[in-house]
């Protein structure tokens, strides 16, 4: 594996995490934060509780499948180049 | 035997296996459960249906450690790296799930509302750290523990010196809350002393980890973790079943949400209620009064019981009159201080109960205090809403960085199923984490529409049971007389919630045994990982790493085997002595290993630069000013260190919250001393560029010989 290739797979290894952690921040103490004033009804449910108790966890969920998949795609992407270069 | 030890190359059908054995494993626990509730039908007395419970689980466990009983290094402290990922995120699901999360969560609900989802948002969303900064990586540097890792990649003694005396700090004083949590219950379900209750369920928990290590902690887990989901599940389902007709407590309490706000606002201007509030504040100013002058308070209390005895007798009163009139004599404080104390704490109560809805915050509304009202009200808000942010953060942090829950994920095969093994732990964790929102709801909703109104002696019957286990979890008292309860005469202790609401939700006495059980299997999995945890930082960090790195494998475990029977066995004793503050200590765990652990673990995997010795002082400084904090503002802490100076909390932040100082100052100064000190050297730099590599690139150590 060239030192490219390396350097190309964790720079986009750290743009996932980032961006995937900016989410992350965002929901947790951005939608937090502002908890008092997103005082409207979503689906029945007062918004900031729904948020707190259902919504933050999903998001969280989404988080971690797509780094689970986006990684996953990018280490077989990295293993192909690998075996050809071999070839 | 074989059943638990996966042969080389057999992933798929190791995991079939596995599939069949724990499908046979619920069919079984369902079947106990259903014939149990026939059985209860037919007469069978509580006391046997809760010893079956009892008996079968731990027994159940217990078999499960002996079958994986092994000597193997790899077997013993990382299962031998061969747990699929959807098991992995099963066994941390119950390692995660302490008899906190089982049994207090629903409780801190129900008496917090909103503030309580920080522990619903900071125990999940930590998980997202797990899996973007740490547990792939991890994984791929494959060692054992995590002092390991400080050890390899910060070089020296001192980085793994520090690590395993902080590993052993969180885990020590989590496990001894899980241990007095088994006492708890074992006492509870069985009428034993919780003493002899704690070490019943020590014995389950040393079964296991004892002969097996990790690869009997692991089996048991996920066996444990189909009790507890089941045990949580049940009873909340059967009570959405009876309020609302539909069996998804987690889609439709909404809308008892709603009608719970509605009569919130009909119990703040109820006139009974501000009654009953109106006697208490009463009864704070008076204590206010006595604790302003408390030794002239004490003589004119005494005088005063001396009096009425006296009276008593020379009108020749019933013996049981004078003789109760004794006994308040004798139960007056008998120093200053213990007067101090007792008042000051009557007063807290009294304080609670002034306020409208026995002090708890209206359910749905986020923050307490009014952004558009008074300077007090303002400040409130201000500082209710940071010390949630802060509380959230410190949770989140401290999630990813104790011990024994990054351990697990050297237990995979390889890292792409470490990464998928954090999902599925987050999935099975949120499992209850959206239930248990929805468990404080319903039971709020219970208690004001089902409970609040009755006449004080048609109370059901699970009240005065309660009120017999320990007043200060349940009571009642009519203060104003006038024969009906009301809100603020009603104290809960948020721990008994879920232990007692199959019998608040009119439940056959099946469901409390199934209840407790789930509480168990929560507690002593807990008490497993950290047992393992303690363990394996002692033994395989401490004496082979540090003391004989020529120790023979068999050796090494024998070592861990008995570490791991003295560590228990003083885990037992502390918690047989019921140390005060143990919730505290417990929250605090997440702090210490937040300040401890994130900022060395991250910067060691994502900055190169960093250095040992940075490293060691960031871990010391992080540590020492989460504990500055702490001593110096938590009452209990400060009892123990005798400081006296006023309580000067810094933004107003609760010493609960401490990490949110101490995880900037850990980065901040491993940053800075490694940027005025030399930079690693080669190895160690090959080391962290190895473990950003995925797969066996770059040098890994997966399956490495020992």
């Amino acid at each position: 594996m060239s030192v490219q290739q390396r350097i190309r797979y964790w720079r986009t290894t750290l743009r996932l995490t980032l961006g995937l952690l900016v989410l992350w921040f965002l929901v947790t103490f951005g939608v937090s934060f502002f908890a008092r004033e997103l005082d409207f009804t979503f689906f029945g449910w007062p918004f900031s509780f729904w948020m707190a108790a259902q919504g933050s966890l999903l998001i969280y969920g989404i988080i971690i499948t797509v780094y689970a998949v986006a990684m996953g795609r990018l280490d077989k992407a990295l293993e192909e180049q690998e075996r050809r270069d071999r070839a | 035997m074989s059943l638990w030890r996966r042969p080389p190359d057999s992933g798929p059908s190791f995991k079939r296996q596995l599939d069949r054995v724990y499908q046979v494993y619920t069919a079984g626990f369902i079947l106990l459960v259903v014939m149990l509730a026939v059985l209860e039908q037919l007469g069978l007395s509580r006391e046997w249906i809760s010893s079956i419970f009892l008996m079968v689980t731990i027994g159940v466990y217990a078999g499960i450690g002996i079958m994986s009983r092994t000597t193997d290094a790899t077997e013993y402290y990382v299962a031998g790296r061969s747990v699929p990922a959807i098991y992995n995120g099963m066994a941390v699901g119950s390692d995660w799930m302490s008899a906190a999360s089982f049994m207090g969560m629903a409780g801190t609900l129900y008496l917090t509302g909103y503030n309580g989802l920080a522990f619903v948002m900071g125990w999940s969303g930590g998980y997202c750290l797990v899996a973007l900064l740490l547990a792939p990586y991890l994984r791929k540097f494959g060692q054992f523990t995590i002092p390991d890792f400080l050890g390899e990649r910060y070089g020296g003694h001192l980085p793994r010196l520090l690590g395993i005396a902080a590993a052993i700090l969180c885990s020590f004083t989590y496990v001894v809350a899980q241990i007095s949590g088994v006492g708890l219950i074992t006492a509870s379900l069985t009428g034993v002393a919780f003493e002899l209750g704690i070490f019943l369920g020590l014995g389950g928990i040393l079964v296991c980890s004892f002969l097996g290590g990790m690869r009997a902690v692991t089996w048991t887990q996920v066996a444990q973790y189909i009790v507890i989901i089941i045990a949580y599940l049940v009873p909340v389902l059967w009570l959405s079943v009876k309020q609302t007709g539909v069996p998804v407590p987690q889609a439709i309490y909404g809308f008892q949400l709603e009608k719970v706000t509605a009569k919130e606002r009909l119990l703040t201007h109820d006139p009974t209620e501000v009654e009953v509030r109106d006697i208490y504040r009463l009864r704070a100013q008076e204590l206010a009064d006595k604790l302003s002058d408390p030794a002239a308070a004490m003589l004119a209390d005494r005088q005063q019981a001396e009096e009425r005895l006296s009276r008593l007798r020379q009108e020749g009163a019933s013996l049981s009159q004078t003789a109760a009139a004794e006994r308040q004599l004798a139960m007056l404080p008998r120093d200053v201080d213990a007067a101090v104390a007792l008042w000051t704490r009557q007063k807290q109560e009294a304080d609670t109960k002034s306020k409208p809805l026995n002090g708890m915050p209206p359910h749905a509304i986020p923050f307490t205090g009014d952004p558009q009202g008074s300077l007090a009200e303002r400040r409130e808000y201000e500082e209710s809403r940071r010390n949630f942010l802060a509380l959230v953060f410190c949770l989140m942090v401290g999630t990813a960085a104790l011990p024994h829950i990054l351990m697990r994920y050297y237990t995979v095969p390889d890292v792409q199923e470490a990464r998928k093994s954090v999902a599925w732990s987050l999935l099975f964790i949120c499992l209850l984490y959206f239930t248990a929102p929805a468990l404080a709801v319903m039971i709020k909703f219970e208690v004001f529409h089902g409970l609040v109104g009755t006449p004080m002696d048609q109370l059901p019957q699970w009240i005065s049971t309660w009120n017999r286990v320990d007043p200060a979890l349940l009571s009642v008292n009519d203060v104003n007389q006038d024969g009906k309860l009301q809100l603020n005469e009603l104290t809960i202790g948020g721990d008994i919630l879920v232990l007692a609401m199959p019998e608040i939700a009119g439940l056959p006495f099946v469901i409390s045994g199934l209840v407790a059980a789930g509480g168990l299997a929560a507690a002593l999995s807990t008490a497993d990982g950290l047992l393992l945890t303690i363990a394996s930082a002692l033994s395989h960090d401490l004496y082979y790493k540090m003391i004989d790195p020529n120790a023979s494998t068999a050796r090494r475990v024998t070592i861990s085997k008995v570490l791991l029977l003295v560590v228990a066995l003083m885990a037992a004793y502390v918690a047989a002595q019921k140390p005060a503050d143990i919730l505290f200590l417990v929250s605090a765990a997440f702090s210490f290993a937040a300040a401890a652990f994130f900022p060395a673990l991250v910067l060691g995997i994502f900055w190169k630069r960093a250095n040992g010795l940075a490293a060691s002082l960031g871990m010391i400084a992080g540590l020492a000013m989460t504990f500055y904090y702490m001593a110096t503002t938590q009452p209990w802490l400060r009892a123990v260190f005798g400081i006296t100076s006023p309580v000067e909390l810094w933004w107003g932040i609760q010493p609960i919250s401490a990490g949110v100082f101490g995880v900037p100052v850990g980065f901040a100064v491993i940053i800075l001393v490694s940027l005025v000190s030399p930079r690693p050297d080669g190895a160690t730099r090959a080391l962290v560029e190895g473990i950003r590599l995925p797969g066996k690139a770059g040098g890994a150590k997966d399956d490495r010989p020992l």
